[in-house]
């Protein structure tokens, strides 16, 4: 069991802050639950964290609004953000950096250098690849220079929010400036990294911090969908959580903005609800710790699909969500269901034992059929 | 009168009697489960297959059992061959049996037995039904068969039915032709209500000649009961075999089922589907079964010799017999295949009721005979 | 008696004769087609973009009164799910099927893919159900074709359920007073200027009410689609303002129910062939038409029998009199 006072200079700086030893454990805890993973899990994560050896960050900002980071610094546990980053050694982030210009960009080079193959890039916004990536510059080079240049040195890459996961909102048709997730970059590249997307606009801190944290106890990625997703935000599609969703299945429908339907908080499916077909955690996390109802939907929005590929950004917002998958899967009667009484032992054991006496009457008759015969002739 | 007609007398209280009794008191239990709790309670029916072995059996082969009383009165009395007169009351008495205990299984069938009475009513009639046809001739012949049945309670009783035998005598021909024409109508309609099953009914058995070969294959079948019926009795109740009638009659029933197998044989190979028969499934098998049990018979009574042995003739007519009720039977439910998924067989108290029935018609064989002249009465050996 | 040689001959040669006649439809002077009644209503469900959200099977049990079902299959017939019934039945007047194959993974495809059907009465131009019935407790509306139950009437002899190409009329086998049910269009509706639940409540459009030739137009109009075309999906009525734009899908070039045993007032359009959806395949022409035809050609209106009564009344009283 690890204690805060194995780790004195963090031990002194988280109580420093305020927070006690039981809230720093329920946290830990709190992110071993997101993770899906047993309570206990929570002590294991805690000694990740106050490991002083711990991996630094590399975050890069690409083509996007800076809305993933303006998220992650409203997650709202006891001062977080500062807990978390300094813990995972955020070394470099254009928008929190304290320095600037020259001097961030030369600690940027040193800790690519000190520490090759060891720290995690952090990409949010996609990367602009037309016209050889013009359209995005850092310190006079491209991003999509420097974004493969720092991912082939990495460790793993965090493709942060729908901008670095698929394209996003700078991606949308028609696309001035050839925006391209990362995952697509590192392949065209053929760069070996491991990518971990997490979509979502903005994603969820929690979803975020999970997968750090999760790499930084396990040393190594968490399970990962077809998409790249860690499957412990994003294996459910949100309408399965929804809390409209009894509406949707009674057949209560907000038809317009504003309508009887939508003041009552009927499902929002036909005014283009994209829950259907996403895969997200958001009506069970939440945003913002500030209860229930924060999130699109909660708040009468219906969702956007920003969590899922060729969804949120491609498909016209208003349009019904086609659908992904049988949901639930066990719950549908098949074509051919098979139906009807079948045959029981003692149903058989009647129609067998007639059978039998049938025949057994049938051969004796024709006996007594021949005695009989016979009699009346020897009688003639 | 060569035709007299004589109680046998005897005890009632047999004891196969006894066992009979037996079974239709079970059923008459199982019966009020039915009632109380609907016709899912004692049956496997299901949507699916809303026709179990009530229909198939009770209903559609046992009325085929039972035409004796119809295909006799055809011979005797269309045809006048006037020596086949002796057969005519046991094969009335069957069709009597077999027709009321078809009935009284068609009330245990029908849902909603207490507005049975409604395709009576002209405002619910509804002519294109072949249901309606079924139903209206069924009831009149019963009433029919009582009504032609009559002398023999007469002659029982003759003081207290002399008011109505003496002007019933006069009129009992109409009742004779309406006899011989009610059973034309509906056996060859019990065939024609599965016309509109369509494609659920193989192609094996689904035909536009199907009222045909429900006509033919209910006269050929009641030959056969009544050369069966005749050597039975005369085994059980140690009769005189009446083998050279009988010997007769079994040329009209192999001559009618050529008939048959060539508008069936025939009506198949043109439709080109006799070789689903061949396909391996139950169905075909059941096909070439039903057919080789009426081809049977044509071998087993192929001589004068072979006529004249009362064995040959027995199974010649069990062979008939089980053709025949195989042919309504599949039609009826193996052929039948409402899609996939579907599944019956009969439930344990469905076939006990089922028993009943029979059992019913055995018993009552045994009493009238004893206590009614109905059989031919004794001639000196 | 023997019968001759001779006899048999004449037999075998007039059997014959009777098939070479007229093959295949012996006595088939079938009953010419019926029309679609002048002010028939209809459904017209689009299976490539119902989403099986069972709107429409709820609804439909909360305005016909029928209760939850379980599920139960055999053979352990043991309770699964509540109210998820396996197949339509007494109690369950419409339902949502699920095809699936392989991986399951595209929708409205035929290969590893899934796709819905909605079944319940398709209303047909020419019911089965109809002309089997003896007493007329199923009828067809003259105006707007709706078939519906009169329980008054019915005798409960299940003739229906045996017609019926489509095992719609369903019946009560655990009632001690049985009645058939079946989706009636929610015809009780009507009067207050409703329509079927099922389509009230559907959200997409899948299912959609209103009079069956404007249906027929819609389906064909859809046909024309290319895949991925947008396409304003009309909700609820088929000329309803309420319209939902949604990428068509890869139609099968066929509409289910316009041909079907002379047409249905229930149409279907489909991404997954419909005999994989649990369609039968049925021909044009109805059952009823043959069925009906053989036994009018039959009876004649009863002149036939009372012909063959008045030669068989001469026949029976020439052989009695001459016995005595």
């Amino acid at each position: 069991m690890s204690d805060l006072k194995d780790y004195p200079d963090i031990a002194d700086g988280i109580e420093k802050k305020g927070i006690s030893r039981r809230d720093f454990m329920k946290f830990c805890t709190g992110v071993a639950v997101t993770l899906g993973l047993p309570f206990g899990m929570g002590t294991q994560i805690a000694e990740a964290v106050l490991n002083p050896k711990r991996p630094p960050v590399i975050w890069l900002a690409a083509q996007a609004c800076t809305g993933c980071t303006e998220a992650l610094l409203r997650s709202n546990h006891p001062t977080l953000e500062h807990l978390i980053l300094d813990l995972i050694s955020l070394e470099y982030h254009e928008t929190l950096n304290a320095g600037s210009g020259k001097q961030a960009e030369d600690w940027l080079r040193k800790t690519i250098k000190e520490n090759k193959g060891k720290y995690i890039l952090v990409v949010d916004g996609s990367i602009p690849v037309k016209d050889g990536g013009i359209y995005g510059k850092i310190g006079g080079k491209t991003m999509l220079s420097l974004c493969e240049d720092m991912s082939s040195q990495a460790a793993a890459v965090i493709a942060i929010g729908s901008c670095a996961s698929w394209g996003g909102m700078p991606s949308a048709d028609p696309n001035p400036t050839g925006a391209t997730p990362v995952y697509q970059v590192l392949q065209n590249k053929g760069i070996k990294t491991p990518v971990i997307n997490i979509p979502t606009c903005p994603p969820n801190p929690y979803n975020f911090l999970s997968t750090v944290l999760y790499y930084l106890t396990f040393k190594k990625l968490p399970e990962l969908d077809d998409k790249l997703r860690p499957k412990f935000a994003f294996s459910r599609l949100i309408h399965d959580n929804c809390e409209r969703r009894p509406h949707f299945d009674a057949g209560r429908f907000a038809v317009q903005f504003g309508d009887e339907g939508h003041r009552k908080g009927y499902c929002l499916y036909k005014l283009g609800c994209k829950g259907p077909e996403t895969h997200n955690n958001c009506p069970t996390l939440l945003f913002n710790d500030v209860g229930s109802g924060a999130w699109p939907v909660g708040t009468g929005h219906p969702c956007f699909g920003c969590s899922e590929k060729g969804v949120g950004f491609t498909v016209p917002l208003h349009t019904p969500a086609k659908l992904k998958d049988i949901t639930p899967p066990v719950n549908f009667p098949g074509i051919a269901e098979k139906r009807g009484k079948g045959v029981t032992v003692a149903a058989a054991a009647v129609v067998a034992g007639l059978a039998g006496a049938a025949i057994g009457a049938g051969v004796a008759t024709s006996k007594k059929l021949d005695k009989k015969k016979t009699g009346s002739e020897s009688k003639e | 009168m060569i035709d007299e007609s004589k109680p046998i007398g005897g005890k009632i209280l047999t004891k196969p009697f006894m066992f009979f009794s037996a079974i239709a008191a079970i059923a008459a239990i199982l019966l009020i489960k039915r009632f109380i709790f609907g016709i899912g309670a004692v049956t496997n029916l299901s949507d699916g297959y809303p026709w179990g072995i009530w229909i198939a059996y009770d209903v559609v082969v046992g009325t085929g059992l039972t035409c004796g009383g119809y295909a006799i009165s055809l011979i005797v009395y269309v045809l006048n061959k006037g020596e086949y007169h002796p057969l005519i009351r046991p094969a009335v008495m069957a069709s009597l049996f077999g027709y009321t205990l078809a009935g009284v299984s068609i009330f245990f069938d029908v849902g909603r037995y207490w507005q049975a009475y409604n395709p009576v009513l002209p405002k619910y009639a509804q002519v294109n039904s072949v249901m309606l046809e079924v139903a209206l001739c069924v009831m009149a012949y019963i009433a029919v068969l009582w009504i032609e049945f009559t002398p023999v309670f007469a002659e029982k009783w003759t003081d207290k039915f002399r008011i109505v035998s003496r002007p019933l005598n006069k009129v009992l021909f109409v009742f004779i032709a309406l006899g011989v024409l009610l059973p034309t109508m509906h056996q060859s309609s019990l065939g024609t209500l599965m016309v509109i099953a369509g494609k659920k009914l193989s192609p094996l058995w689904q035909t536009a000649y199907i009222p045909l070969l429900f006509l033919i294959s209910a006269i050929t079948m009641a030959y056969a009961v009544v050369i069966f019926e005749s050597l039975i009795s005369a085994i059980a109740l140690k009769r005189e075999m009446e083998t050279p009638m009988l010997s007769k009659l079994s040329l009209y029933m192999v001559g009618l089922t050529v008939v048959y197998l060539i508008v069936r044989l025939g009506d198949i190979l043109l439709r080109g589907k006799l070789l689903l028969a061949f396909n391996g499934d139950f169905k075909g098998f059941m096909f070439i079964v039903e057919n080789l049990l009426f081809i049977l018979p044509f071998f087993l009574l192929s001589s004068p010799s072979k006529r004249n042995n009362p064995k040959m003739l027995f199974y010649a007519a069990i062979s008939m017999l089980l053709a025949g009720g195989l042919y309504r039977f599949d039609t009826f439910l193996i052929g039948f295949d409402p899609g996939p998924g579907w599944q019956y067989f009969p439930a344990f108290s469905e076939i006990m009721i089922t028993l009943g029935l029979i059992s019913i018609e055995i018993v009552g064989y045994m009493i009238f005979v004893k206590k009614l002249p109905v059989l031919p009465a004794v001639r000196p050996a | 008696m023997d019968i001759k040689r001779r006899d048999f001959l004449k037999a075998v040669a007039g059997s014959g004769l009777l098939i070479a006649s007229n093959p295949g439809q012996a006595f088939a002077i079938t009953r010419p087609p019926k029309n679609m009644p002048p002010e028939a209503v209809g459904m017209f469900y689009d299976s490539t973009i119902c989403i099986g959200c069972k709107v429409c099977q709820h609804a439909c049990k909360e305005f016909n009164n029928r209760p939850a079902e379980h599920t139960i299959r055999p053979p352990e017939m043991v309770d699964r799910v509540w109210d998820n019934p396996v197949d339509l039945s007494a109690k369950t007047l419409n339902i949502i099927k699920a095809y699936r194959h392989g991986t399951g993974a595209g929708k409205n495809n035929e290969v590893d893919g899934f796709a819905f059907i909605k079944r319940h009465c398709m209303h047909c131009v020419d019911p089965a159900c109809v002309s089997a019935c003896p007493v007329s407790a199923l009828t067809k509306d003259p105006k707007n074709g709706v078939v519906s139950y009169n329980k008054d009437a019915c005798i409960g002899c299940r003739y229906c359920q045996i017609a019926c190409p489509f095992n719609i009329p369903k019946f009560e086998f655990d009632e001690p007073f049985p009645q058939i049910r079946k989706c009636q269009f929610c015809n009780h509706r009507f009067a207050e200027g409703k329509y079927s639940a099922c389509c009230e409540f559907c959200p997409t459009g899948a299912s959609i009410f209103g009079p069956a030739k404007d249906l027929l137009e819609e389906a064909r109009k859809r046909l024309t689609l290319n895949p991925g075309d947008y396409y304003d999906y009309p909700v609820q009525t088929v000329n309803s303002n309420q319209r939902l734009k949604q990428k068509a899908a890869k139609y099968i070039n066929y509409i289910y129910g316009e041909k079907e045993v002379g047409g249905t007032q229930y149409i279907m359009l489909s991404g997954v062939p419909f005999d994989k959806l649990g369609m039968p395949v049925l021909s044009e022409s109805s059952d009823v038409a043959l069925s009906e035809g053989i036994q009018h050609t039959l009876y004649k209106g009863m002149l036939a029998p009372v012909a063959v009564l008045g030669g068989l009344l001469f026949a029976v009283y020439r052989s009695t009199r001459n016995k005595e």
